[in-house]
């Protein structure tokens, strides 16, 4: 059989792993598999401005895909440059194939140029990594990689090629077949214990359903919106969890958490049985642990072992696949008398309903209702930060709508590369991010992908010219002092000789256009409309939507960070 | 120690490669775990190493980093020695120098009460070597602490397997 070069097996093995599209930068060495992939036409390559952006992209593209997501970066700084992505992907669970340059293995330890022990500085932060070390375990290392990033609990792996490996004559096969000894994630479900949890189900007087994004990405919320029908049950969701049933289904309470709805808060604060899957208990869900669902009995199914009774006490941990349990439990659920359970919800929502006050000349509800009403059928993006949250807690996720962010590890910078890998994924559906000012700049140089690759992505910014979150902080807890959180200071706003400062820093709209995007500039209710008609009559071109909003918005309920679920700062 | 803290030890296969160690020990430096002693070597088969983990935890801590040993892709399997009888030994090694003639004498006694052996000698000092479990050799090294002043210590960290018969826990 005819030997070829470990870059040639790659671009074979990404050929048979089903990869149509990987995100890449090229480098020293990697620039011979940059020229494999020069020579083959069955994947498009994606050139990003910076290798943060590429992991973010790759990341969003394997979200609303569902596929893995590919990508390539040289060794040293294209690999560092990997490290927030990587932990982005590994807190929600996304499953990522990072392949990244090496220097020579006679260089390796020596200080080379471009040198770094990429798989030691992100052994904590993704699912696996391996260095290839010999060109006869290319191809079952690569193959490995696939299958652990997206079974299991999805996550990222790194593979780490010496450029004189990627360059050895070795063996064209790429394995058919995965053993790893070390590695069999759970398929099959203990039906014992989820009969014993369906018979706690039965029997609660005030049961509800706690979704996380395991629900999501499993898939399962179809069956999940067919099991709380068939009960009756309740549900409540936390942000990554949200549109695994319908926003406007009348079992959706709302979103837990810190930001959560009072009457989601209420809820859980109240119910006897917590039925929870696929979450891991977040701090900013539970809130004061020990007072954390403090009148229930605890179900919790969830793919990752070490998830379950890590934060919180379990009296029935089921260890299962959220689409896999679902399924079961379809077969055996009856319904719940829960009329009673769900009037006193209700007043709940009538007490406190999730509501902003209205502005004048425009708030965040009026951009998040238009963005309702104007899109049935739409994959929404966001930063991170306050707008992020108005999004998980106004925006409408139905069967046809997709909500993706960085949860986990709450990474600015998310929004622009993740709207462009979702529309990569996605190109019949409509993308819209919202972004702060804050967040939109720290990968702004996306823009130039989103208009060379003909995306016509809607991008949202929120421009309150502040780092929003943390100015809340310290309005309410910091007395007022809004120390580093104003993106327009700088040695101009110090000075006192009273000049002043230019209108706009940057100015959204320009740069928008000089990097070939449109750009519109919204200050007042009547403009949200048109600007978004105007962006849908786009079909190749990404549209930048400033809105220049208030500085004093806020994002209300709050429970004070270490407080718990039952006292809520509603408004002030 | 704290409630609920006490001492427990776990064995591992792990998968003989290039930073399987770096990343146990990363796990443990990473989420604070304790981690007393770890010892590691190869087995009969080339390609898997075993290791035998002592770490000083509560129950809701150690059954955490159960879980998270188990679900390393390089891990091969866990052993959890708390419930099981097991033959577990430690080595130590105590170099005493500056010492009399009396106190040679004394230290002879000492490793023949605490079945250790003098494996080396010079003019004013002795090599001591002890193998038995941690806890006997904490004992022994506190003893030098307190009888001697110039010493030197060494230890290798518990070793340990499941026994054939039920002797020992």
């Amino acid at each position: 059989m005819k030997q070829i070069s470990g870059n040639r097996l790659l671009v074979k093995a990404l050929k048979e792993e089903g990869v149509d599209v990987i995100f890449g930068y090229p480098g020293a060495c990697t620039i011979d598999i940059s020229d494999e992939l020069y020579k083959q036409n069955n994947l498009d390559v994606i050139l990003p401005r910076h290798e943060q952006a590429l992991v973010h992209e790759a990341d969003a593209y394997a979200r609303t895909t569902g596929k893995v997501g590919v990508c390539l970066v040289t060794s040293g700084p294209g690999a560092t440059n990997l490290v927030t992505g990587l932990a982005t992907a590994n807190y929600d669970s996304v499953p990522l194939v990072c392949f990244t340059g090496q220097v020579a293995r006679h260089l390796i330890g020596n200080d080379a140029f471009q040198e770094v022990d990429i798989v030691g500085i992100t052994r904590s932060i993704t699912k696996y990594g391996v260095t290839v070390r010999r060109r006869e375990d290319l191809g079952r290392i690569i193959k490995e990689a696939f299958y652990i990033a997206r079974t299991g609990r999805p996550g990222p792996v790194l593979i780490d090629l010496p450029k004189d490996v990627m360059a050895e004559l070795g063996s064209p096969e790429y394995p058919k077949t995965v053993n790893i000894r070390g590695y069999k994630p759970n398929s099959s479900i203990h039906m014992g214990q989820l009969k014993k949890a369906l018979k706690l189900l039965q029997k609660a007087k005030k049961p509800l359903f706690l979704a996380g994004g395991g629900v999501n990405i499993a898939g399962a919320g179809e069956i999940f919106t067919q099991v709380a029908e068939k009960t009756q049950v309740p549900v409540v969701t936390t942000i990554m969890g949200r549109g695994a049933i319908s926003t406007n289904h009348p079992l959706f309470i709302g979103n837990l958490g810190m930001h959560g709805a009072y009457a989601a808060n209420m809820a859980v604060n109240n119910c006897d049985l917590l039925f929870s899957m696929g979450t891991r208990f977040n701090d900013r869900i539970t809130g004061k642990l020990h007072e954390f669902a403090p009148h229930a009995q605890i179900v919790h199914i969830d793919i990752d072992t070490a998830s379950i009774s890590r934060n919180i006490h379990v009296d029935i941990p089921i260890v299962a696949d959220a689409k896999e349990a679902l399924t079961k439990m379809d077969a055996y659920v009856e319904p719940c008398s829960t009329g009673k359970w769900l009037k006193e919800i209700h007043a709940w929502q009538e007490e406190h309903p999730l509501t902003m006050k209205k502005r004048a000349l425009m708030g965040p509800l009026d951009i998040l209702q238009e963005i309702n009403r104007q899109f049935d059928k739409a994959i929404l993006v966001t930063d991170v930060g306050q707008h992020q949250m108005l999004v998980t807690q106004y925006a409408e996720i139905t069967e046809k709508k997709k909500l993706i962010m960085s949860g986990g590890l709450g990474t600015m910078g998310y929004g622009l590369p993740g709207a462009i890998g979702a529309k990569i994924g996605n190109p019949d559906i409509p993308v819209i991010a919202v972004s702060g000012d804050g967040g939109m700049q720290m990968n702004i140089q996306e823009l130039a992908t989103a208009v060379l690759e003909e995306l016509p992505v809607i991008l949202c910014i929120f421009n309150n010219e502040y780092l929003g979150m943390v100015r809340q902080w310290q309005k309410l807890f910091y007395g007022k002092r809004y120390s580093m959180t104003n993106l327009r200071a700088g040695a101009l706003s110090r000075r006192t000789d009273g000049e002043e400062l230019p209108p706009y820093t940057p100015d959204f709209v320009k740069l928008a256009q000089s990097y070939g995007a449109d750009g519109i500039r919204v200050t007042k209710k009547e403009e949200i409309a048109p600007a978004f008609e105007r962006a849908k009559t786009h079909t190749k071109t990404p549209t930048v939507i400033e809105f220049i909003l208030d500085p004093e918005e806020m994002v209300y309920p709050m429970i004070k960070p270490g407080g718990t679920l039952a006292d809520m700062i509603m408004d002030c | 120690m704290e409630k609920g803290m006490k001492k427990r030890w776990i064995s591992l296969y792990v998968e003989n490669q290039i930073g399987v160690l770096s990343k146990i020990s990363g796990l443990f430096s990473g989420k604070c775990y304790n981690l007393d002693s770890l010892t590691v070597g190869t087995t009969e088969d080339p390609t898997v190493s075993r290791m035998t983990i002592a770490t000083v935890s509560d129950d809701e801590t150690f059954e955490q980093i159960k879980k998270q040993l188990n679900r390393m892709v390089e891990v091969i399997k866990v052993i959890d020695f708390t419930d099981i009888f097991i033959r577990m030994k430690e080595i130590l090694y105590v170099k005493v120098r500056d010492c009399s003639l009396e106190e040679k004498i004394e230290l002879f006694q000492i490793a023949e009460t605490f079945k250790g052996r003098v494996i080396d000698c010079g003019k004013d000092s002795l090599l001591l070597e002890f193998v038995q479990t941690a806890a006997k050799n904490d004992a022994v090294v506190n003893l030098f602490k307190e009888e001697f002043k110039n010493i030197e210590v060494v230890r290798g960290g518990s070793v340990g397997i499941e026994s054939i018969s039920m002797m020992e826990h």
